[in-house]
C-alpha cells in the first residue's frame, strides 16, 4: 500500500467522527520504482493532507519531507521529487493501521490492508 | 449456468479457485477489458494528460484496473474476495489494493477521488448474504460513502448486470437519493448477449454537464422506410430460377424485397453484429451467369 492510499483511507468503524489519518504500525516496507509525473503531483497537491503524508513517511522511515508544505514549493523539483518518493515509491508491505479513535487495528499483509468490519462496527 | 449472485457471498463464490479460473479465461478477460474501456469512455475525464486518481470498485484481480493504467491513470482497487487479490498481486498491477466490502461504506476521505469506476460488481449488494446484511441499508451505505469521497462534479460509472427491472430501480434510486445525478445507459438494448447497462452518475446537482451519454446500438429511428422507390434500387431479390420444390417457389415467388433485407441488417446492426454498409449493391439480382 502506499502513502497516496494511506493519505485518502479513513476508519469507517461506526460512530468514529474523525478516523483520519489511520497511524501506521510498519513491519515491512519496500519501495518501487514509479515514473515521475510532476502534472499528477501537482495535481494531486491539494487533495493530499501534508501534516498526515508527512507523519506517515516517518512511520515508514523516510524523513526527508518538510512538516509543512504549501503550493509555492510545487516549482521546486527537489521537493516535487521527494513528494513523488513518499507518495507512490514507498509501499507498506506488512503491518497495521490503527483508528486513531477506537485504536482498532486493521492488520497489513502483502500490501493489502483489511478494512473489514466486523458485524458490530457497521 | 445460474448467475453467480445466487450461487454464494463473494467472498466465498469467489475463491481460489474461482478466482484463478475467472483471470485465466481470456474471454472473461476480452469482455472485462471491453466494459472497462467503455467506462473509461464514459467516464469522460478532462484529455488533458494529467493522470487522475481512480476508484475501483469491486476490482477482483484487476482486469479493470490494467484499463485504467493503460490510460495513465493511478488507481486505488476495493475488493471483498481475498483470493481475487492475490491474483490481482500475482499479475502485479500498478494500482493498490484495498481488502473491504462496499457494502460498509468505502471509508475514504470526502472530495479526494477523480473519479470511480465499478465493472459488474453492485449488484452483489442486492443480496442478502449474512443475517446482519440488509441490501437498502447497504446500497445506502455504498452509494452515500462514494458520493462523499468523489470530488466535485467528477463521475462514477458503475457497470451491473440487474437481475429484474426491480432490481435496477432499486440501484438507480438509492443512487439518486444519494445525491447523484445522471441516469442508466444501455448499450446494445436490442441484443440480450451484447447488451450492457452502465450506470452513469455524477456527483452534484443537474446541469448541462449531467446529461447522461449516448448508449451504443440504439435505435435511431427504423430507417429505410422512406427510401423505397427508384427502380433499380428497389429490386427484388427473386430466388424463384432455383432448383426448388414447386410448392415452395410459389410462397418465395416475388422474393424478399430490399426493404425486407434493409431491415435485416438494421436489425442485425442493433444488436451490435458487424453489418456490412448499404450501397447501392445491397439486395440487388445477381447476374444470370451466376
Amino acid at each position: 500500500m502506499r502513502l497516496l492510499t494511506h493519505n485518502m483511507l479513513s476508519s469507517n468503524i461506526k460512530g468514529v467522527t474523525n478516523g483520519f489519518p489511520l497511524q501506521i504500525e510498519a513491519v515491512k516496507v519496500v519501495e518501487k520504482q514509479v515514473d515521475f509525473n510532476p502534472d499528477f503531483l501537482k495535481n494531486m497537491f491539494s487533495k493530499v493532507d501534508w501534516t498526515a503524508l508527512a507523519a506517515a513517511s516517518k512511520a515508514l522511515g523516510y524523513a526527508d519531507l518538510p512538516e509543512a508544505a504549501g503550493a509555492d514549493m510545487l516549482d521546486s523539483d527537489d521537493f516535487l521529487r521527494r513528494f513523488h518518493h513518499a507518495l507512490l515509491q514507498l509501499h507498506l508491505e506488512e503491518g497495521a493501521l490503527v483508528c486513531p479513535e477506537t485504536g482498532r487495528r486493521f492488520p497489513v499483509s502483502k500490501g493489502i490492508p483489511n478494512m473489514l468490519l466486523h458485524e458490530d462496527e457497521v | 449456468m445460474s448467475r453467480p449472485e445466487v450461487q454464494a457471498p463473494p467472498e466465498i463464490f469467489y475463491n481460489d479457485v474461482e478466482a484463478r479460473k475467472y483471470t485465466s479465461s481470456s474471454r472473461i478477460i476480452e469482455i472485462q477489458a471491453k466494459l472497462s474501456e467503455r467506462a473509461v469512455e464514459l467516464l469522460a475525464l478532462p484529455d488533458d494528460g494529467v493522470p487522475r486518481l481512480l476508484l475501483d470498485i469491486g476490482c477482483g484481480s484487476g482486469l479493470s484496473g490494467e484499463t485504467l493504467s493503460e490510460n495513465g491513470h493511478q488507481w486505488i482497487g476495493l475488493d471483498i474476495s481475498e483470493s481475487m487479490l492475490d491474483v490481482a498481486l500475482e499479475r502485479e498491477v500498478e494500482g493498490d489494493l484495498i481488502l473491504g466490502d462496499m457494502g460498509q461504506g468505502l471509508g475514504m476521505r470526502n472530495g479526494v477521488i477523480d473519479g470511480a469506476i465499478s465493472i459488474s460488481a453492485v449488484q452483489w449488494l442486492c443480496n442478502a448474504d449474512k443475517s446482519c446484511h440488509e441490501p437498502r441499508l447497504r446500497l445506502k451505505a455504498f452509494f452515500g460513502s462514494l458520493y462523499k469521497c468523489l470530488a466535485r462534479g467528477a463521475r462514477a460509472v458503475l457497470q451491473v448486470y440487474p437481475e429484474s427491472l426491480a432490481q435496477r430501480e432499486l440501484i438507480l434510486g438509492f443512487a439518486m437519493r444519494a445525491g447523484f445525478a445522471g441516469g442508466v445507459v444501455v448499450d446494445y438494448p436490442h441484443s440480450t448477449k451484447k447488451r450492457k447497462e452502465y450506470l452513469v452518475l455524477t456527483c452534484g446537482p443537474p446541469s448541462l454537464t449531467t446529461v447522461t451519454p449516448k448508449a451504443k446500438g440504439e435505435d435511431e429511428e427504423s430507417c429505410s422506410e422512406d427510401e423505397s422507390s427508384g427502380d433499380e434500387e428497389n429490386q427484388t431479390v427473386c430466388i424463384s430460377d432455383r432448383h426448388r420444390p414447386r410448392k415452395k417457389q410459389r410462397i418465395t415467388k416475388k422474393g424478399k424485397g430490399r426493404d425486407w433485407v434493409l431491415k435485416k441488417k438494421e436489425q442485425m446492426r442493433k444488436k451490435g453484429n458487424h453489418v456490412p454498409p448499404d450501397t447501392k449493391y445491397t439486395a440487388r439480382k445477381r447476374k444470370a451467369r451466376f
